[in-house]
């Protein structure tokens, strides 16, 4: 069986594009205005939809994911509203949907909660900041076995026999974390991050995505010229955090996201 | 339940007697949870510290600075006036408020910064909450020549403005945290942001038994040293163990470091104490295995105070080192296994013990070392007068003595008796 995900960077190999992967956290900066968020990225033409589970410490985080955490939960905002909204706009969008979280609020749900739920509301990957591999075991198999795709992430800090490790359990495509730090948009696109992804390329045929510091069609333009995708969070999360109070903030986030697809529309073809 | 692992760890290191397991779990408590780019400095920081902890060198040379910078051995005082007060069993004091800065924070802290010498990091980030441990690094790195830099919860600044301007003294860059609650939590956050984003130079010196494998164990071991000599101190003393040792319990690293004397004597209790608070209600409180469960935070699964999402739940206590929403794990495990019990003790019982301690016995306690002393005084209360009961003194109180003042004590005569004082349940 493959899986959406799967699909997606088939596709997009096939068609010579570079895939973009949106980051929004879920329920900012309210639930009903989230769901038209995450329509709009289908819209503009995100291949997948990373989804956010706020939380009260995101350590990984930068200033402005946290403060989106902090919006959404002020907004009432959670795991299993996360997957709720989710589920609403499941069957509007065509985009893969991964569910990017802190462990702590799954293992409070209980992973085969977390499982039997997600899959039930159409996630079709999830990816724990805080479970490197060696803590991911019985998780990892609970979510494949609800067909979920786990996705691992890897740092210019990971040895490549830990990127072996992640290659041969993860699924759907890896993250590279094209920087040391925290996330959130930067100028320009890490020196480093080229090599990580060759190093990645050495080892495994599963897609990778880039990510951490990307804000410009130029960025995801040039990641295309080495990776299958670039992942853009922040810079994203930072036009929701100005326009909220906007009556144009979806259009305004679909121009914006428009913008990054044509750059990588240009992906593959520009070297 | 998973038992002790028995597996060799890497090359070059010893299992001690109580070692987690490889993957740093004391029982199903403790591993390693942390963002993928923080595995390979905290793999990096476990084999540097494996072999530093049976390298004769590196142990000789923190013996030394203990012996001769910090002022161990720290004595052990019999509260003679205090006990006789309580008509009950002897207290013995555990004096780490007589280590230099006040507390017993320096013995972890000296131990963390000569391995950061070692492994060739000249930048120690910390975090601090009543700042005793962030005074503790900047002292070890104004010793040591390295460059310090300490978060610290915006509220914590204001309530322990003190040792904000000791840690500036020092040397050290004191950076306020104004995210989330602005207390302990969110500057163990701040510190990690800025590890994982300056890894190359930087050693992030945490400051308790808790975080990513190995921090328990080593912050554990580099406390130790107070157990090994209150256990000889008391047996000099008085020529047997203790009925119960006592310490207050916020990541919980004084009172390991006492408890890990005493671990193998089964007949000595083992009592920590956390904070009440104000109330035992959500947010009123920092008393984890009063109200807790398990959950994962900042990289360590442990017991935790969180709501029905996972959200980490806002913690209060009198007690700014005490004021955190996680213990450490390998407390969690002596718990479980029966070894350790837990209980705790609400901010005014805390004040009333600091009060009586002052003016009985001339030591003004840390309000989080007023914690333990409250039970003490209930424990030794119950007890018969040939028995002995040994509490650890974590630290000196002239950082709280503004915050005692504000509960309108220490005021002249003329301004009369102390203020009422609401009953807690």
């Amino acid at each position: 069986m493959t899986s959406r995900i799967a699909d997606v960077f088939v596709r997009l190999r096939a068609d010579h594009r570079t895939g973009l992967v949106t980051y929004v956290t879920g329920g900012d900066p309210d639930a009903a205005r989230s769901a038209e968020i995450l329509r709009g990225l289908d819209r503009a033409g995100a291949d997948v939809l990373e989804v956010g589970v706020p939380f009260s410490d995101p350590l990984a985080d930068g200033p402005v994911i946290q403060r989106a955490s902090e919006r959404a939960l002020a907004a009432g905002g959670n795991l299993s509203g996360t997957l709720d909204l989710i589920a609403q706009v499941r069957a509007d969008v065509q985009a893969a949907v991964v569910v990017f979280t802190y462990a702590n609020p799954i293992f409070k749900m209980g992973t085969d909660a977390f499982a039997a739920r997600a899959a039930a509301a159409g996630v079709d990957g999830v990816l724990v900041l805080d479970l490197p591999i060696e803590e991911a075991g019985s998780f990892r198999q609970t979510v494949v076995d609800a067909g979920i795709d786990p996705i691992f992430l890897l740092s210019p800090t990971t040895t490549d026999a830990r990127i072996r490790a992640a290659a041969k359990l993860g699924r759907g495509f890896l993250y590279g974390i094209s920087r040391l730090g925290v996330t959130g948009a930067r100028a320009e696109v890490a020196s480093g991050a080229r090599a990580l992804v060759e190093r990645i390329r050495a080892v495994t045929a599963l897609p990778v995505a880039v990510g951490f510091g990307l804000s410009r069609p130029e960025h995801v333009r040039q990641v295309g010229e080495w990776a299958d995708a670039a992942v853009v969070g922040s810079a994203l999360v930072d036009v929701i955090a100005r326009e909220a109070d906007s009556p144009d903030l979806v259009t305004t986030v679909e121009r914006y996201v428009a913008g990054l697809k044509r750059g990588a529309q240009g992906g593959a073809s520009v070297t | 339940m998973t038992t002790i692992d028995t597996e060799l760890p890497p090359a070059g290191a010893r299992v001690g007697r109580r070692d987690p397991d490889v993957r740093g779990y004391f029982g199903t408590y403790g591993g390693r949870f942390v963002p993928e780019t923080l595995v390979a400095p905290v793999e990096e920081l476990q084999t540097a510290y494996f072999v530093a902890r049976s390298d004769r060198a590196f142990q000789d040379e923190l013996t030394s600075l203990l012996d001769r910078y910090v002022g161990r051995p720290t004595p052990v005082s019999e509260a003679v006036r205090w006990s006789e007060q309580l008509g009950g069993a002897r207290l013995l004091l555990k004096r780490e408020d007589l280590a230099h800065t006040g507390a017993h924070k320096i013995n972890n802290a000296l131990g963390q910064a000569l391995l950061a010498v070692r492994m060739g990091k000249r930048r120690v980030v910390a975090e601090t909450g009543a700042g005793q441990h962030g005074v503790a690094t900047a002292t070890a790195c104004a010793l040591l020549d390295l460059t310090c830099e300490v978060y610290m919860g915006a509220e914590d600044m204001e309530r322990q403005a003190l040792n904000v301007v000791r840690m500036r003294l020092l040397g050290a860059r004191v950076t306020p945290v104004d995210a989330g609650t602005r207390t302990l939590k969110d500057a163990i956050n701040e510190a990690m942001r800025d590890w994982v984003t300056n890894i190359q130079d930087t050693y992030y010196l945490l400051g308790s038994v808790l975080g990513p494998h190995p921090y328990p164990l080593m912050v554990r071991e580099f406390q130790s040293v107070i157990g090994a000599e209150a256990r000889q101190q008391v047996l000099a003393l008085v020529g047997r163990l203790p009925a119960a040792v006592i310490a207050c319990v916020g990541g919980g690293s004084n009172a390991l470091g006492i408890f890990d004397g005493f671990v193998d004597d089964r007949d000595v209790r083992l009592i920590g104490v956390e904070a009440g608070g104000d109330a035992i209600v959500a947010g009123r409180h920092a008393a984890r295995f009063t109200t807790g469960t398990v959950g994962v935070l900042q990289g360590t699964r442990t017991v935790i105070l969180q709501d029905a999402h996972g959200n980490i739940e806002p913690t209060h206590s009198v007690a700014a080192g005490l004021d955190y929403a996680a213990v450490g794990p390998e407390h969690a495990w002596l718990r479980d296994m029966g070894r350790a019990a837990y209980t705790c003790v609400s901010d005014d019982q805390a004040l009333e013990a600091f009060l009586q301690v002052a003016r009985l016995e001339g030591i003004l306690p840390a309000l989080e070392s007023s914690h333990a002393l409250a039970h003490a005084g209930q424990v030794a209360a119950e007890l018969d007068r040939d028995e002995v009961v040994l509490v650890n003194l974590s630290g000196r109180g002239d950082k709280d003595v503004e915050i005692v003042r504000a509960r309108g004590f220490g005021a002249p005569p003329v301004a009369a008796a102390g203020p009422p004082r609401e009953d807690v349940t």
